[in-house]
């Protein structure tokens, strides 16, 4: 236990360096490139009175080794700043929307990876066959196709054509969503409820964006887990289990693609980079109320700062899961030294 | 006597075709099914570039034409992909629209890997603190959502045709990069690349010999995928608002201009521009995928 | 003499690939007596790896059997329903690779290893009896207690192989082959395997098939040599037969090239050329191009394997003109 934490805190203090250069690259194309990042969210219109007193309150007529190291000190205190339209800290949208984003993530992931892990496995297996194509196939398109596209034709199917599933929003008009304000997760605050009504009708919202995002990602882990089966099932320690006469099942489905999914998992970091940028396209798509959306909305606003806030909680994001997907890696393969 | 005269004609063109089929009919038994895809996805594409090029080759409307037919109108007759909700011919902003998704795609991939490339060779080869540092960044940038980067890059630089190009193109230069690093790398610990140091050979002609060739032929591979992304990127950045200006007919832009007009159940006008963007997507992808199946034996046992 | 424990007869084994067809094994045919060890030599690509894992039907796709049977006790192994196949291997005939940190499950702990196979063939037993049966094996093969959990890779490549080893006999098999066992292994702790394996034949009454290039291991483990080139047998004998009185001049040129400590030698013998591709065998003597004693007939007829001598088989013209 004491090797894994310290296995933790070293990973922990590789992930700073990259969060730093992360925020770094966010302070040059929020400040440095657009030169006046005031005047460019404002534009050509803005009173130049009223450009120059937005610049001052923001310290943007400070030198910019000034403003990075303002920038640095203040993230460090977790402030983010006040937006510079609406009488709010950034953080409080932030916070609010945050939950709706990472629900519809999750979800999205476990749609993605429940559809691309079995049909990869399963092509690998019967390579070749007209299965295998089709699948790959399947896998090559579905990546092309664009996140918002599919949400627009999965509305236009099950929520236009056949008016089964809702299209917009995270919950129904009969369901108070200031009932349910525990957590944030709507499945889970239901659930605490122990409102079944509203848990479906909250569920029932997640199904057409979780299918966008899901379905979308799918064809990447379809291709991942099939690519990782086939060196698989070429190993040795296969054709090895083979030999001792465990069932094809097992074999495969057990051994093969056991281990074909541990450099599915360290893929899953960077995938989840694509799953961010298709939930902000989701979000659009279907109104969900979520970070995506606010950071449209807030560029529309010109509310520089809680369009910085909202890309540096983006970047905080990322590393959080590139460092847990490196932790859940060193608790599964036992081949890590720690 | 008769044998040198039938040697002396010139090669007659059903030999010719004929010659052609054997080695196309042989590249399909010896690649098998990538060849096919590889090709499926060389006619999307030079399809698609042919309509680039030649845009009235294909379509006799103006794309921006408000009075080219009723409002919308469902497809069929005149109008193959109907009208928009301005009266616009549908397949007429997809022929011309093709322009500008295309351009800016393949203008982001270029302005991407003419930095990514020198970048890449630069730090593989040189090594030390400056690999180190550059390679650090770059590795974050990749990991950072792209679109999201993209977002905020075009959101500060306000829209117009150079700034969207530029914030995909930005995107793309870690990708390039880190391709290179490692081929150039790897390359750099061949056994004949001691040899020919050995030799006396300059760090240059090293370089230009024997590492820029081997490079080459996955930079294309990666060239084309990279367009299919950059196409899809740039669809993305015209749908939420931040793309090119109202003047260019944009596939992205008519995705969701059609939005709006899918509950009253005018289909058309968003299953065709999202059909368009993913078949060029889709043409890359394939074309890329194809070609490194064929440039890489050791991918020919998939 | 009773019934042999393993016949192979006429077994023709068929690579269909992009560039045509690989006639891997040629009509292979031999048998191996209950008790007995037989060893498999030849070069890389002789077949002699396709051979053994055809007996457990395990040769990869696209190779398959085309011809020939495998009879071990009776029945054909070549034609029987998978599932059948399916309990015949680990129980009835194990198999032991070459590379024992890739033929082990890297994720898998080693006494899963176990339990897994004896869940398979004994699913009656019961976990702390499996446990039991493990523990014993263990023993029996020197590798402590202790590390019954640890992962494949954190054993010493000779614990591995004896895991291996006990992987395949903790069934009690009748037949053991082993593809190559000591080839990954550094000679002490070859040594070490072939006292081992010695040991365990006896105590366990096994009968041994060792597929290998090295001659030094059928010399001292193998009672019968078979000797493959070019997916064919070109002689079957006694071991000591093969060493001292070898008939094909395949052998002969094998034996010569195996440099000889107390014999002073400046230069190394060798064979000159390789062995033809199989794609498209030439007629004849597959070893006619190479051979110093060929002939034209050589060239042209494949030359059958003859029981030269009393035991002693050899596919050779030459022998019959003595």
């Amino acid at each position: 236990m004491k090797n894994l934490m310290r296995y933790l805190g070293m990973r922990l203090l590789l992930t700073i360096p990259m969060l730093l250069i992360l925020l770094t690259v966010v302070f040059i194309v929020m400040r440095v490139i657009p030169g006046d990042p005031v005047s460019a969210m404002l534009g050509d219109h803005a009173p130049v009175k009223f450009v120059a007193e937005k610049k001052h309150e923001l310290g943007l007529d400070k030198p910019i080794w000034e403003q990075y190291i303002d920038y640095l000190a203040q993230l460090s205190r977790f402030d983010l700043g006040r937006s510079m339209i609406l009488q709010e800290a950034v953080t409080a949208p932030i916070l609010e929307k945050l939950p709706a984003t990472i629900e519809l993530t999750l979800t999205g992931l476990l749609v993605a990876l429940g559809i691309g892990i079995p049909l990869g496995a399963w092509a690998a297996k019967n390579r070749r066959s007209v299965g295998d194509f089709t699948a790959r196939l399947y896998g090559n398109i579905v990546y092309c196709i664009p996140f918002f596209w599919m949400g627009l034709i999965l509305q236009m199917i099950f929520g236009v054509a056949f008016d089964w599933l809702p299209i917009a929003g995270r919950v129904g008009s009969r369901v108070m969503s200031s009932d349910f304000d525990q957590t944030g997760f709507y499945l889970v605050d239901t659930l605490l409820k122990a409102d079944l009504k509203a848990f479906t009708d909250v569920a029932i919202h997640l199904i057409l964006p979780a299918l966008t995002l899901g379905i979308t990602l799918s064809g990447i882990f379809l291709r991942l887990t099939r690519a990782n089966m086939l060196d698989s099932l070429k190993s040795d320690f296969v054709l090895a289990a083979r030999a001792r006469g465990l069932p094809e099942g097992k074999v495969v489905y057990g051994h093969a693609l056991g281990n074909a999914f541990v450099p599915v998992l360290t893929m899953l970091g960077l995938q989840f980079a694509v799953l961010l940028s298709g939930a902000i396209l989701t979000e659009t798509t279907f109104s969900w109320p979520g970070m995506g959306r606010l950071l449209l909305e807030r560029i529309y606003l010109r509310d520089y700062p809680t369009v910085q806030g909202i890309i540096v909680i983006f970047a905080l994001f990322v590393s959080v899961i590139s460092l847990l997907v490196d932790i859940i890696h060193a608790l599964i393969d036992p081949r890590v030294k720690y | 006597m008769k044998n040198t005269r039938v040697s002396q004609l010139p090669p007659s063109p059903g030999g010719l075709l004929n010659r052609a089929l054997h080695a196309f009919s042989t590249a399909g038994k010896t690649y098998g099914a990538e060849w096919y895809i590889l090709l499926v996805g060389l006619f999307i594409v030079v399809f698609m570039i042919f309509m680039t090029a030649f845009p009235w080759l294909f379509t006799s409307f103006n794309p921006s034409d408000q009075d080219a037919g009723p409002q919308l109108a469902a497809p069929g007759g005149i109008h193959l992909m109907g009208t928009d909700n301005l009266g616009r011919d549908i397949w007429a902003r997809m022929v011309w629209g093709a322009q500008t998704i295309l351009g800016v795609a393949f203008a982001a991939a270029l302005i991407s890997s003419l930095i990514g490339i020198p970048l890449g060779l630069l730090s593989g080869f040189v090594g030390g603190p400056l690999d180190r540092v550059l390679s650090l960044t770059m590795d974050s940038v990749y990991s950072f959502p792209g679109l999201i980067l993209a977002i905020a890059f075009a959101a500060m630089m306000g829209p117009g045709v150079v700034n969207i190009t530029l914030a995909v193109a930005v995107i793309y230069i870690p990708t390039y990069y880190r391709l290179v690093r490692g081929q150039t790398i790897s390359i750099r610990e061949e056994l004949y690349v001691e040899a020919a140091q050995v030799l006396g050979a300059k760090r240059w002609t090293i370089l230009g010999r024997y590492i820029f060739p081997n490079v080459i032929a996955t930079t294309v591979v990666v060239f084309s995928v990279n367009i299919a992304d950059a196409i899809m990127t740039e669809a993305a950045l015209s749908y939420i608002g931040l793309g090119l200006p109202a003047g260019m007919p944009d596939w992205g832009m008519d995705l969701s201009m059609g939005k709006k007009f899918l509950p009253s159940g005018s289909w058309w006008l968003i299953t065709f521009p999202g059909m368009m963007i993913m078949t060029l997507a889709l043409g890359f992808t394939l074309l890329g995928e194809g070609l490194a199946e064929i440039l890489n034996p050791k991918l020919l046992e998939r | 003499m009773s019934e042999p424990l393993l016949k192979i007869e006429e077994l023709c084994i068929d690579y269909p690939i992009a560039l045509g067809t690989v006639r891997a094994v040629r009509g292979v045919s031999l048998e191996v007596q209950g008790g007995e060890t037989l060893g498999i030599v030849g070069e890389s690509g002789s077949g002699k790896s396709t051979l053994g894992l055809a007996i457990l039907r395990l040769v990869r796709a696209p190779g398959r059997i085309t011809a020939g049977r495998v009879l071990f006790e009776g029945k054909d192994l070549a034609s029987v329903p998978e599932d059948q196949m399916r309990e015949v291997r680990g129980k009835d005939i194990a198999m032991v690779f070459q590379n024992p940190l890739t033929s082990l499950n890297p994720l898998m702990r080693i006494d899963r290893h176990f339990l897994e196979v004896l869940g398979t063939h004994k699913p009656e037993l019961k976990k702390p009896e499996a446990l039991k049966l493990v523990r014993e094996i263990l023993t029996d093969l020197g590798i402590e207690e202790n590390r019954m959990g640890a992962f494949p890779h954190q054993l010493s490549g000779g614990m591995r192989q004896r895991i291996m080893i006990g992987l395949g006999l903790v069934l009690r098999p009748k037949l053991v082959i082993c593809d190559e066992p000591t080839t990954a292994l550094d000679v002490i702790v070859e040594a070490g395997f072939i006292d081992l394996l010695k040991r365990l034949q006896k105590e366990f009454a096994l009968t041994i098939v060792v597929i290998t290039h090295n001659l030094g291991l059928v010399a001292e483990l193998a009672d019968r040599i078979a000797v493959m080139y070019a997916g064919q047998i070109v002689e079957n004998a006694p071991a000591e037969a093969v060493f001292h009185q070898p008939l094909h001049p395949y052998t002969q040129g094998l034996i010569a090239c195996v440099p000889n400590i107390d014999v002073e030698q400046e230069t190394l013998t060798t064979m000159d050329g390789s062995p033809p591709g199989l794609v498209d065998p030439p007629p004849g003597c597959s070893f006619a191009p190479r051979c110093p004693l060929a002939m034209g007939r050589c060239r042209e007829q494949e030359p059958p394997l003859l029981e030269h001598r009393p035991g002693h088989w050899a596919a050779c013209w030459r022998i019959n003109n003595e």
